[in-house]
Parts: C-alpha cells; structure tokens; sequence
C-alpha cells in the first residue's frame, strides 16, 4: 500500500497572543495528507485564523513544530514559502491597480519569470471570468469579482499547498459556484486544500476531510462522510460539539 | 531585479493614478516657492528700491524745519508728502489713515530755535578747544522731539531702517546749522553758500561685494536666497504623501499577503526609496526650471544655476534620499495615517525652523546653533547656499554633506531597527 506523505504536521502547537490570559493554540497537533480538501471549522473565537496566521508564517508559535510538505515552517526558506499559497478573507491586493497588474507584481514576488506570469494570468482571468476587466483597476469591481482577483493572486505560483480563510464570504451563488469548481479543479491537479469558512453547506460540497476547533483545541476530526453518517448533517454536529451560545 | 522592477513599477503606478497626491506633491511646493520668493523680494524692493511714502506736518516758522524735510528728501529713502495746514497731532493720524500712508512725521513748532540753541552750544565747545571764545554763543543745548507715526504692521527692523535715515537728517541739519554758526563767527558768511553742497555731498561709495567662492559678483537676490531653502522643504514634505501610505499598506490585506511571500520585505522599502526618492528630483527639476525660465517672466529675479551641475545633482540626490529615509522611518513607526500625518507634518515644520530654513541661521542664539546640527534640512541648506550663493563646487560641499549622509544612513538604521521590531521583515 503506497503512504501518503503528510503536506501539514503540525506537532504540540502552543500560541498566545501578547498580553493574554489563555493560550489562543494549546497544544495543537494535526496532520493533513497531501493532495486532501481539508476542512477547518468552529465558531468565531476558536482559533482558525490564528492558526491559519501561524501555518502561513504571519505568527510566530511560542511552542511545538510545523512542518509544511518536506520543510521546518520555523526556518523559513524561500522553497518554503514558494510552496503554498495563501487566500485571506480581507481583500489583499492593491485596488488601484488593475487584475493584470496585480498579478505582475504578486507573480514576480513569488519568483515567477515574466513568461510564466503573463500566460498564467492569462489562464487564470480566464477561468475566473476576469479577461474583460482585465485591465481595470480592481477599485471598480463588484465584491464577487474582488474574492476571484483575490483567488487568483493567491494560486498564481500553482501552489502544492493552498490556505484559503472564508474565500466566498460576501459573494453571489455565481461566484461561489466559480470558486467552488476552481478549488477542486485545483485539487484534482495535486494541490492540498486547506480551508476555513462558517458555510458549512459549502464546507460539505468542498472538503473530504475537516477537523472542528474550539478554544484553540481540535475537538473533532477525521473523514466528513463519516462524522456525518453518524449524525445527520454538518450543522449539527456542530451545534452538538460546540454549543448553541453566542461566541462572541 | 525582475522583482524590484515590478516593485517599482507597482509603486510608480499607484502614485501616477493618485491625482490629489501628486497635485500635492508638485503644485503646492511650486507654489510656496512662488509665494515665498514673491513676498520676500517685494519686501526686498520696498525697503531697498522703492521710496517709502511719509506724510510731513511741518508746524516750524524757521529755516531748520524747511531744511529737515529737504535733508529727507535729500536721503533719497523717503517720498515726502507734505501736509501744510495741520498742527495737532490727532488731525496728522486722521491724514495717515486717510492717506493710507504707513509713516508720518510731526515737525514741533520752535524747532528751529531749539536747533539753534543747541548748534550754538555745539559750536561754543568748538571755540573753546581752539581758544576761541565768542561772547555771543550760549553754552546749554536744548533737547527736542520730532514725532514719528507709524502704522502697527510696520515690523522692527523696517523701523529701525526708517529711524536710521531720519536720525540723518537731523544730524544734516545741525551740523549745517554749527558750520553756519562757526562761519558767522569768523566773519565768512559769504563762503557758506559756496561749500554748502561740497560739505554735504559724499564723494565715498559703499560698494556691496558678495565674497563668493568662484569670484562671481552678482549680488544675490530673493530667488537665490528662496529657491533652494523651499525646495529642501518641499521635498521633506513627502512625508505626507509616502508616510501614510506607507500605513495604509501595512494596514492593508495586500501587506498581509506580502509577508506570507517568497520576498523579503525590504525590497519594497528598497522600491519606495528609489521611486521617491526619483519623485524629490522631479520636485527639484520643476522648481529649479520654474525659477530659472517662468520667474523673470511674472517679473521676479531670474535663478542663476551654478556652473557644477555634477555638485547640484549630488546634494539633490543625498537630499532626497534623506527625507524619503525620514518618511520610511515616519511610515514605519507610525501606527494611524494621522500619526503619520500629523508628526510628519510638524516635526517638518521644526526641523526648518531650527534647520535655517524659516529664520537665517546666523541670527539664531547661540543655544539654536548646536540643536541645528540634528536637522537634515540646515546640512542641505548650507550645501545648496554653497553652490547658489557662494559659488563653490564639490569639493567644498563635503562638510556639509557628510552630516546629511550621517543623518540618512541613522535614519536607515532606525527604520530598520522599526521594521525588525514590528516584525515587518
């Protein structure tokens, strides 16, 4: 039977934001398989994007390891950082430029060569239905079309790794049924998918595996099929593990 | 390079499409530079070329009053109107407001016995010295006031300029009066008339000489003085501009996503000082060139450029990198726009203020003369007023540019020192 390398590691995690009571990670460990639709889910507060923060190298850890495809996440190496890429729920581009400038920029910054960066932003307008605004500054686009330049800059580089946090919050069904497709067309290329949302219903047509985090501790993980043959759907097992009170 | 290329051009970009920011960036010095160098030379003319308009009440019957006001004419500083029919002084101040006139001067009445008197004392010691010793001559001098009216927006030294030309003729009409006096006394009334103009013509003339390192001897003008003081300012005033961008970009998503990149950080610091850096010279170009060609035009003194173009460009281009330097450094450690803005803005202010920029450094007190050395902007001056006013070259700039490189390479080290500790890099 082949193994499947692991794309994450994460090992004992521990994270606490300056100033703090309470650990935010406490001591986190999870391990995500190359090539997975992997889903990170809890309510607002549990932690998600602070270990989303902590995976792309934003936040430094206070304890344990993680180890993104073959490298050390806490040496940082430019190999390591060309090996994912990352799609945050803030806009991150500069909206005064138009979607092929962005692209020029972002690309060269992830190392890629003029050639490569024109025909890939080409493919990528393409199939995010960006061709003919092209050349617009990104200030005058409508919210569904900032979250695919937003995308788009994001996997530029055909990462191995993909961190996407809330990548379709605010967008029409067209738009979320564009980046649904993307990301699994991504997926089906090798790429590991590693999200965040609170749309579970999207969560459930995306992701083969999640794991449900609470108070910077995984509560629950394992294959999506599974956790919801043994109860009926996502949402409540949500509910079940995390509680019906307000989280913030 | 590729990735500071597109860096660049990224950055170039944003600024082009930032309409207001580049009017501010180009219009707004342009136009301090106009207006400063406009008012600074009108005042220049007023006090050195143009006669000052003063209304005289002459309220004497005698001949001293009469040869006052032609001493003042004489002087050649003041355009004298005269107002005959006036002896009080509230009526002189109701003239002056109606004549719109900055100056008066009220001639009391008994000015010529007064001034008699006291050239007859005057004349009496003369005697004595020389054992001469008319009966005749009284011997106690008698004090007098003219009153002089001036209008409050008159400032000091204007006053004292106008005070000095009038003390003039006063001691012109005395010291006629003592040689009329001393000529009666010796029985020569009839020579008087014949040396009255010698005595009183000066055959001497202070000639003004700049003491310039090229032996040039133009006489410096508003502009030379003005151009290059405001430049230096226009371009510290980038801060404006590239601090706050530069707290919009790591307020942004877009920086977010730059620190999870293959890229160091310092790349787009790099980027920003070249493309701003690049936006001072422009400043300097567009200011230096409206000087040189559009201000002979509008009838301001035309700017001379200095003949080592090499040595203008060098202290220029260290210039700019200094107050880019001093913006990154702003942008870095500032966490709001407004921080950015509002220190940037007044700590502007006062480095021009104690850098020689807004009061010449030579008339600071004594304590301001060392504080100067921390301002970028007093090393860049003394560097520009080397070149423009004293026509020196590169080699005699070096004293003043190695503070302002000091200065830029702390300043570097300080923004990096930021950015470490902000965990930007």
């Amino acid at each position: 039977m082949e193994v499947v390398k692991p794309a994450l590691r994460i090992e004992g995690l521990n994270f606490r934001y300056k100033g703090a009571a309470n650990l935010c990670i406490a001591d986190l460990n999870l391990e995500i398989n190359r090539g997975a639709r992997f889903g990170l889910l809890g309510p607002n507060g549990a932690g998600k994007t602070t270990l989303m923060n902590l995976l792309c190298g934003l936040l430094s850890p206070d304890g344990g390891k993680i180890r993104l495809m073959d490298f050390d996440a806490d040496n940082p190496k430019v190999r390591h950082r060309k090996c994912f890429g990352y799609v945050p729920q803030d806009f991150a581009f500069y909206a005064e430029l138009s979607p092929v400038e962005n692209l020029n920029f972002f690309g060269a910054w992830y190392g890629l060569p003029s050639e490569k960066i024109k025909k890939r932003s080409a493919e990528l307008l393409k199939i995010l239905g960006l061709t003919d605004v092209r050349n617009k500054p990104v200030k005058t686009f409508s919210g569904g079309m900032k979250r695919r330049i937003n995308l788009a800059i994001g996997v530029i580089h055909k990462p191995q790794i993909l961190f996407l946090d809330e990548p379709t919050v605010g967008v029409d069904v067209q738009t979320r049924n564009a980046i649904i497709s993307y990301l699994k067309e991504l997926n089906n290329a090798g790429a590991t998918l590693i999200y965040t949302s609170h749309q579970l219903k999207e969560a459930e047509e995306l992701c083969e595996t999640i794991a449900l985090i609470d108070e910077g501790k995984i509560i629950v993980s394992g294959s999506l099929k599974n956790l919801i043959l043994q109860n009926s759907d996502l949402e409540s097992l949500f509910l079940k593990l995390t509680g019906k009170e307000f989280r913030d | 390079m590729f990735k500071l290329l597109a860096t660049i051009k990224k950055d170039l970009l944003i600024l082009l499409r930032d309409k207001v920011g580049i009017t501010f960036l180009f219009i707004m010095p342009v136009l301090l530079v106009l207006i400063i160098t406009s008012l600074q030379n009108s005042a220049f003319d007023i006090v050195n070329k143009n006669k000052v308009p003063i209304l005289v009440s002459n309220n004497d019957n005698g001949t001293a009053g009469l040869q006052f006001v032609e001493a003042l004419e004489k002087i050649g500083m003041f355009d004298i109107r005269s107002i005959p029919d006036i002896d009080r002084n509230t009526d002189l101040v109701a003239a002056m407001h109606k004549e719109e006139a900055l100056l008066a001067i009220s001639i009391p009445a008994g000015f010529s016995e007064r001034t008699q008197q006291r050239a007859l004392a005057t004349a009496a010691k003369a005697f004595e010295v020389l054992d001469l010793e008319p009966n005749s001559l009284s011997r106690s001098p008698v004090a007098d006031t003219v009153l002089l009216f001036y209008h409050p927006v008159l400032q000091e030294n204007y006053r004292i300029n106008i005070q000095n030309g009038i003390q003039s003729a006063l001691k012109m009409v005395e010291s006629k009066q003592v040689l009329q006096i001393v000529y009666q006394s010796l029985n020569e009334s009839d020579s008087i008339a014949a040396i009255d103009e010698e005595i009183f013509r000066s055959d001497i003339t202070v000639l003004e000489q700049p003491v310039s390192r090229d032996g040039n001897k133009t006489i410096p003008n508003a502009t030379q003085h003005n151009i290059p003081a405001w430049t230096i300012f226009a371009m510290f005033f980038i801060v404006i501009s590239l601090g706050s961008s530069l707290v919009k970009e790591k307020l942004s998503g877009s920086h977010l996503r730059l620190k999870t990149l293959p890229t160091n950080y310092l790349l787009a610091m790099l980027s920003k000082l070249i493309v701003y850096t690049a936006v001072c010279l422009a400043q300097v170009v567009v200011i230096f060139s409206l000087g040189v060609w559009f201000f002979p035009e509008i009838g301001l003194p035309a700017l001379d450029l200095p003949s080592d173009l090499t040595a203008l460009f060098l202290v220029s281009f260290i210039t700019a990198m200094c107050a880019v330097t001093y913006a990154i450094c702003i942008g870095v450690f500032a966490n709001t726009q407004e921080q950015a803005n509002g220190f940037g803005a007044v700590s502007i202010v006062i480095l021009a203020a104690i850098g020689g920029i807004l009061v010449p450094g030579f008339a600071m007190p004594d304590s301001f003369q060392v504080i100067m050395a921390i301002s970028p902007l007093h090393w860049s001056l003394e560097a520009f007023y080397v070149l423009f006013l004293e026509g020196g070259n590169l080699r005699d700039l070096w004293q003043n540019l190695l503070p302002l490189l000091a200065i830029t390479v702390f300043l570097q080290v300080l923004a990096y020192i930021g950015l470490k500790k902000k965990n930007l890099i």
